[in-house]
């Protein structure tokens, strides 16, 4: 037992009893299980949007970037800014039609608008298939964190478990309710946590932010400003423009939307989100103070940059609020993965197989394939080695591939057919686990000028996906000219 | 006032075609690298032209049901 042990205890429990206590009052139907029952207002459509960016990546990953790459994390902030502006004009019509037609995922939004369960089937796969490395991702972040902040005293294969249990556990009780509740105790934690971080370990160690930098700058020259060649402007600047299109391709977050009461719900937010955003900049704080201060930490071992400084710096028992934290973070994001995983299954895998499938039944399998998500997240997440790792690069480049058959389905006129928004989406996920799984990337192609070689390569993906969403939606309307003449 | 509905570019604008031209470390702004105040500035700035954005929207103007 020691100093750090209790607080990390005290958050597990927390985020077990806010999970249950979600639940009261409400008859746990499909509805209100996956999308709240749509009344969600400003605040909780808020902490659900937040809990879903703010996970152990955020932690652990934003300070690891600044730390071993410096200026290049920046791209963080930069999209997520991008995307709400963006989502200022995409989610409102999203949850108009979703609210109107009783959808329950992203992929039932693809089955209305192109009247395709097949469709339907493929963006549920697409989806699935980014969503576990994610939740693998927060398993793992979880395993780190207890394992280092409780000084070794939990191994993180037990931790891991104990997480995956008590998250199946609440969202199979709670579901999207216990995400809600849970939010709030990991959103004020976070916020005081990393913000006194932020402040006081370059304040501690530099004497100040200003100090820090020119001290970083003297020892790393060029480390916070945009390198010339590899992450640089041209890197930079397509990365965070493809990010912010993906952004809301998640399924988890496209999916949150839904619990909105309103469309003004979801337009306030565009403005409180981009200040909350700001948190990550003390998260950047954190990571920079630590580069000149714990050096050494090289490939994966960079996320392990906040830790090391924490236990340098604290006494155990503040090491061990931070470790809450840190595992508040990883437990919420991970509720909603799971529980959007789960209704993708039940809700567009199943039901796609067994039309005849009602609600009751949907939202029974829902619950039930809770736990068995979780253990083949666990599992992957114990037993899997690179594959996981380029899974989980490849995911959001997956879903982003999404974004085209979206958009412009939200026309007035469709242009694309339902067969060129699958072979668009097709495609377009063909070439990204071509390009990812053959290591492709443009610095390979000498001849490119060098501006165009730092370009992120998932550019060529979407491209590739709308030109053929172009193509065979033409197609498909050039043949059925003749056949809709012949009817007439 | 739909116009206004335009302001919407500037962020991109800002945050994608501006860092070329703003990529330096100093001169420090409030202890950040230039490159990074920058960033924050339009940061701020986006939360303020949102807000601008949605005070002149009609649709908001409906009551909640």
């Amino acid at each position: 037992m020691n100093g750090a042990l209790p607080f990390i205890a005290a958050a597990a429990l927390l985020a077990l009893a806010l999970g249950f206590l979600a639940r009261r009052g409400k008859d746990m139907n499909l509805e209100q299980w996956t999308v709240g029952g749509r009344g969600f207002g400003s605040v909780f459509v808020f902490l659900l949007l937040a809990g879903e960016i703010y996970t152990t990546f955020t932690f652990l990953g934003g300070s690891g970037f600044a730390y071993g790459k410096g200026a290049p994390a920046y791209y963080i902030l930069a999209y997520g800014t991008l995307a709400y502006v963006l989502s200022y004009f995409l989610l409102p019509p999203i949850w108009r039609y979703a609210k109107d037609n009783r959808l329950y995922s992203q992929s039932d939004f693809f089955v209305h608008k192109y009247d395709s369960p097949t469709l339907g089937v493929i963006v549920a796969l697409v989806d699935i298939v980014a969503l576990i490395p994610y939740l693998v991702l927060q398993f793992k972040g979880l395993g780190i964190i207890v394992d280092i902040a409780g000084y070794g005293a939990i191994s993180s294969t037990l931790a891991i478990w104990i997480g995956a249990i008590i998250v199946a556990a609440y969202v199979m009780v709670s579901g999207v309710h216990g995400s809600a509740w849970t939010s709030v105790a990991k959103d004020t934690m976070i916020l005081v946590i990393v913000v006194f971080l932020g402040i006081y370990l370059p304040i501690h160690y530099y004497g100040g932010l200003g100090p820090m930098f020119t001290a970083i700058d003297q020892a790393k020259p060029g480390f916070t400003v945009l390198p010339p060649h590899g992450q640089s402007l041209w890197w930079f600047s397509s990365t965070v423009l493809l990010t912010a299109l993906g952004f809301y391709m998640w399924p988890h977050s496209f999916g949150s939307i839904y619990t909105a009461r309103s469309a003004k719900v979801i337009r306030q937010n565009t403005i409180v989100l981009p200040l909350y955003q700001l948190i990550l900049l003390f998260v950047f704080f954190v990571g920079f103070a630590a580069t000149l201060q714990v050096p050494g930490l090289t490939g994966s071992d960079i996320d392990l940059a906040l830790f090391k400084l924490s236990v340098k710096t604290f006494d155990p028992w503040f090491v061990g609020v931070i470790g809450a934290t840190g595992v508040l973070t990883a437990l919420v994001p991970g509720s909603m993965i799971l529980m959007t995983a789960a209704t993708l299954i039940a809700n567009n895998l199943y039901r796609a197989v067994n039309p005849s499938a009602d609600d009751v039944q949907v939202s029974r399998l829902a619950k039930l394939l809770v736990p068995l998500v979780a253990l083949v997240a666990v599992f992957f997440t114990l037993k899997g080695g690179e594959t996981i790792v380029a899974l989980l690069l490849m995911g959001y480049s997956f879903v982003t591939q999404l974004f085209p058959a979206l958009v412009l389905s939200l026309a007035h006129r469709n242009f694309a057919t339902r067969e060129g928004a699958m072979a668009g989406i097709i495609a377009g996920v063909a070439t990204v686990a071509a390009i990812s799984l053959s290591g492709a990337n443009f610095h390979k192609l000498a001849w490119l000028p060098p501006q165009v070689q730092d370009l992120n390569i998932g550019i060529v993906a979407l491209a590739v996906n709308f030109i053929v969403l172009i193509v065979v939606s033409l197609a498909m309307r050039l043949s059925a000219e003749p056949a809709r003449a012949a009817a007439e | 006032m739909r116009s206004i509905r335009w302001l919407a570019v500037v962020p991109f604008l800002a945050l994608i075609v501006g860092p070329f031209f703003v990529n330096r470390a100093t001169p420090l702004i409030l202890g950040l690298p230039f490159l990074l105040a920058w960033i924050v500035a339009w940061i701020l700035l986006t939360s303020i032209i949102m807000a601008v954005i949605y005070a002149a929207d009609p649709a908001n103007r409906e009551r909640e049901p």
